[in-house]
């Protein structure tokens, strides 16, 4: 067995929990699992995907960033791809979760996510079709690093833009005063508001990090896999067993969560056939919740 | 006569509207003094002291604090208003560290402020010092009670509004909550709270209300009350006593 | 003559989804356990019926060419046991982790259905599933009218039969368990058999389903059961009204009628080229309807749940006595 499926799984594990973040955030502060954050992923990727062209339309062709396939106008893409994304989420939030969740039934929030996520992936499909994209047709060679890994320039920098990614988020979530707010809606909410914790506020941020995110985890594969108006459905049950496993609320747990996912896919991918890779996640997903449903870092709920 | 912090009048409060269970109370509550709101099971006084807090519709009446309207302020605008309030139960965030718990109800405080403000509450309530950096829901029942009322004594609060602060609490933390309460108000700090353990909210407050029936019906001064036969009246023929123990004064 | 047999068979896959939406009502209306995989209950049940009744194929397991309504009761056997399982797993967690469970089973199902070739035919799928009176298929008018008059006898003894368990003490102490969820993981065992009880019946009765659209189509195949046959069902059962079988029915039928009709329309005002983006902005259209159901009439039109806000401790208490054995 080759130990490429390290350098495969870390960078699937890399998208999976970027994502998962989102889901556990939502879930541990709004309390329902979003259907529609896998949409959120594919409206971000395609929102960078537009702002590219527009790019490309107006000042030309750009030259990619030597050794990477891409250029300036994907990064700035990126930032404007995110910004959209979380716009979609406050807005998606405005006009249908908040007024749902005032009426205090989680459950009916997550069917509507679920009804949400059907219409935005469609409409997608409308606008763009179902037929695959890329951000790049250039073909980037593999370097080899030893033990028979080999590694492209965009891998290396997507997995370092993971990194500072998730180290960022955590430092906000323990070192500042809105991390903290978040810790304290999601353990008790009804004291947070005592506190003086404005609920609509960490609301906000929340959907703000966990749609910017997604849109991140999106252009990862549009990057290095493909674009379709379904990536991000595809994505949706890794990242809820990526959440699950490395327990509700926790950062660190989705994200690491997300890597023993990405890692047991590429072994999967390599073991038995790349047509299985689904299975996976849904069989570490029933292992936790049968062994250790709080998950690694999870919390009993009181 | 000294200035009203808090005064509470003809409030109506219930969660579901047309069904009342507070019906129209009124209280009032000077700077520097300790208020108790006193009553049988059952008589309101905690959803009375909820919809001071925001944490209850309020449906009729007015709560004003230094003479500001605050009745239809949201529960979270309360401490920026002046008003600290510490619940009965589930009054510290369990998983955060006793520290975290501290900076978290810093939000209103000058940034440069905080670290000061924190170490105050460290010298007030030594017992936390040492447990600064352990989870919240480590702590004993006592001091978790102090972890509550330091939260909300670190933004300055105009009056400090406590809901049963010795439930649930063995005799040993009774008695040193109480008089933790006692010291506090040395310090300056207006506090109203209300209790089950009347003799000894009793013995530390400066005057008290009965509240029967979501309606204050009686008032006095603390260390009077305590003999005055209509409490015992309210108290439906009971001497008000220690929590559910029946009447042995 | 033509519309007659068309309106048979119109009628005949509203029953079938119908029957679906008589599942889901068990399992969420009266139960309030959230399935978002039921495309892969009624997937199991299709293809478990049509394994067990195909003539012998030498390509993949099977079939055994058992009678039609062997093949029926397998089908609801594997497909309750396929509930129970999913039911115990997540069943003593909070109601989200059975919605994701669930989406787990119907993504897995519909892997094994596209890539184990010797058990489901792979992408292809399974043909020459016998249909009930296929004797009759020289008439269609005739061979539509009996299929139709089958579906709806099955749908009706399914309706009856979800009628009076919701009246019977078991169906009560469902509605109890429902309105509180908290109660219903703290009582423990009992409480979860009740509830792995429902969900196992539901699941069920979406395997019969799943067999009755085989027999009565003659084939099947994977992308029969995708994720829009889930969310199809769920608009059924939000429009009908949750709670109420009547509700689930004349939901389905309703909304099928919407389905077909915007369907007939689209491909008949698009060139064949714009269908799929046609068909696209059905689902979203689709989509956007279920949202707005939930935002304006969260009881559909003939549910009986209990709006629940600020009065939901009251309004637990009130069904929590009515409903109790007096």
């Amino acid at each position: 067995m080759s130990l490429q499926f390290v350098v495969d799984g870390l960078l699937t594990g890399s998208m999976i929990g970027l994502g998962a973040i989102g889901v556990t955030l939502t879930y541990s502060i709004l309390r329902f699992s979003n259907f529609a954050h896998g949409d959120f992923m594919a409206w971000g990727t395609y929102a960078t995907l537009a702002v590219v062209s527009a790019i490309g339309a107006t000042v030309g062709k750009v030259a990619p960033i030597a050794p990477l396939s891409f250029g300036w106008p994907l990064i700035v893409a990126l930032v404007i791809g995110m910004a959209f994304t979380a716009l979609l989420a406050l807005l998606l939030d405005k006009v249908l979760f908040s007024r749902l969740r005032s009426q205090g039934q989680a459950i009916i929030v997550v069917m509507a996510s679920f009804g949400a996520s059907m219409a935005l992936r469609s409409l997608l499909e409308f606008t763009f079709t179902s037929r695959p994209t890329y951000f790049s047709r250039a073909i980037q060679i593999a370097m080899p690093v030893g033990f028979g890994i080999r590694i492209t320039p965009d891998q290396i920098a997507l997995l370092l833009l993971t990194a500072v990614l998730v180290l960022g988020v955590h430092l906000l979530m323990t070192r500042t005063q809105t991390g903290r707010s978040m810790q304290a809606l999601s353990q008790n909410a009804a004291l947070a508001r005592i506190v003086g914790i404005d609920v609509a506020s960490v609301v906000r941020v929340t959907w703000v990090i966990g749609g910017a995110l997604a849109c991140v985890a999106g252009v990862m594969i549009g990057i290095l896999v493909q674009i379709r108006p379904f990536m991000g459905f595809d994505m949706l049950l890794p990242m809820f067993a990526a959440a699950i496993l490395g327990g509700i609320g926790s950062i660190p747990g989705a994200v690491l969560g997300g890597l023993i996912i990405g890692l047991a896919e590429a072994g999967a991918v390599q073991l038995i056939g790349a047509e299985w890779r689904a299975a996976v996640s849904f069989i570490l997903l029933m292992a936790v919740l049968f062994v250790r449903p709080i998950g690694l870092f999870g919390v009993r709920e009181r | 006569m000294s200035e009203i912090v808090l005064d509470v009048r003809d409030l109506e409060a219930g969660y579901e509207p047309g069904v009342p269970i507070v019906r129209g109370a009124s209280i009032t509550v000077k700077k520097g003094e300790i208020v108790v709101v006193l009553g049988p099971n059952g008589a309101g006084k905690s959803s009375f002291i909820k919809a001071i807090a925001g944490l209850v519709p309020i449906t009729g009446g007015t709560v004003f604090l230094d003479g500001k309207d605050i009745t239809a302020a949201p529960a979270h605008t309360m401490v920026r208003l002046g008003l600290a309030f510490v619940p009965q139960t589930e009054n510290i965030f369990q998983l955060m560290s006793v520290e975290d718990n501290l900076r978290v109800a810093c939000g209103i405080l000058e940034r440069r402020e905080i670290p000061a403000r924190i170490e105050e509450m460290y010298a007030a309530f030594p017992d936390l010092v040492r447990q600064r950096r352990t989870a919240a829901g480590n702590l004993s029942g006592g001091q978790r009670q102090m972890l509550a009322v330091a939260r909300a004594l670190i933004v300055h609060p105009k009056v400090l509004v406590l809901d049963e602060p010795s439930a649930g609490l063995s005799p040993k933390f009774v008695s040193m909550v109480f008089e933790m309460l006692a010291n506090i108000r040395k310090s300056g700090v207006t506090i109203l709270l209300v209790e089950q353990n009347a003799k000894a909210a009793l013995a530390i407050g400066d005057r008290a209300y009965v509240l029967v029936e979501g309606k204050d019906r009686h008032q006095g001064i603390a260390s009077e009350l305590w003999n005055d036969p209509v409490v015992a009246e309210l108290y439906l023929g009971q001497r008000p006593s220690q929590a559910g123990k029946g009447g042995t004064a | 003559m033509d519309l007659l047999g068309y309106g048979a068979f119109f009628l005949t896959t509203a029953l079938i989804f119908s029957l679906v939406t008589l599942g889901l009502n068990l399992q969420w209306g009266l139960t309030g356990l959230f399935n978002v995989g039921l495309a892969g209950f009624v997937a199991i049940g299709a293809y478990t019926s049509a394994l067990l009744t195909t003539p012998d194929d030498a390509a993949r397991l099977g079939g055994f060419g058992l009678p039609i309504l062997v093949g029926w009761a397998g089908a609801m056997v594997v497909g309750g046991i396929a509930a129970a399982l999913t039911g115990m797993a997540t069943l003593r967690l909070k109601s989200d982790y059975l919605a994701i469970t669930t989406f787990g089973v119907a993504v897995v199902v519909q892997l094994v259905a596209l890539n184990a070739q010797k058990l489901t035919g792979g992408p292809f799928g399974i043909g020459f599933i016998p249909r009930p009176f296929g004797s009759l298929a020289e008439t269609p008018l005739l061979f539509n009218l009996s299929n139709l008059a089958v579906v709806s006898v099955v749908t009706l003894i399914a309706y009856l039969a979800l009628e009076h368990l919701s009246r019977s003490p078991w169906g009560r102490v469902l509605k109890a368990l429902r309105e509180d969820e908290r109660a219903a993981i703290s009582l423990g065992k009992s409480a979860r058999f009740y509830r792995v009880q429902a969900f196992a019946v539901g699941g069920a009765i979406m395997a019969l389903a799943g067999a009755l659209q085989a027999h009565f189509t003659g084939f099947i195949a994977p992308d029969n059961y995708l994720p829009i046959l889930t969310f199809q069902v769920w608009v059924m059962l939000i429009v009908g009204g949750s709670g109420s079988n009547l509700g689930a029915v004349i939901g389905s039928i309703l909304v099928w009628a919407i389905w077909a009709g915007s369907g007939t329309l689209t491909s008949i005002l698009f060139p064949p080229e714009q269908q799929a983006r046609a068909a696209a902005l059905q689902i979203a259209a689709i989509g956007v309807m279920l949202c707005v159901i939930l935002l304006i009439r969260p009881n559909g039109l003939f549910g009986d749940r209990p709006r629940r806000s600020w009065l939901g401790k009251r309004a637990k208490v009130a069904t929590a006595k009515s409903i109790s054995p007096s």
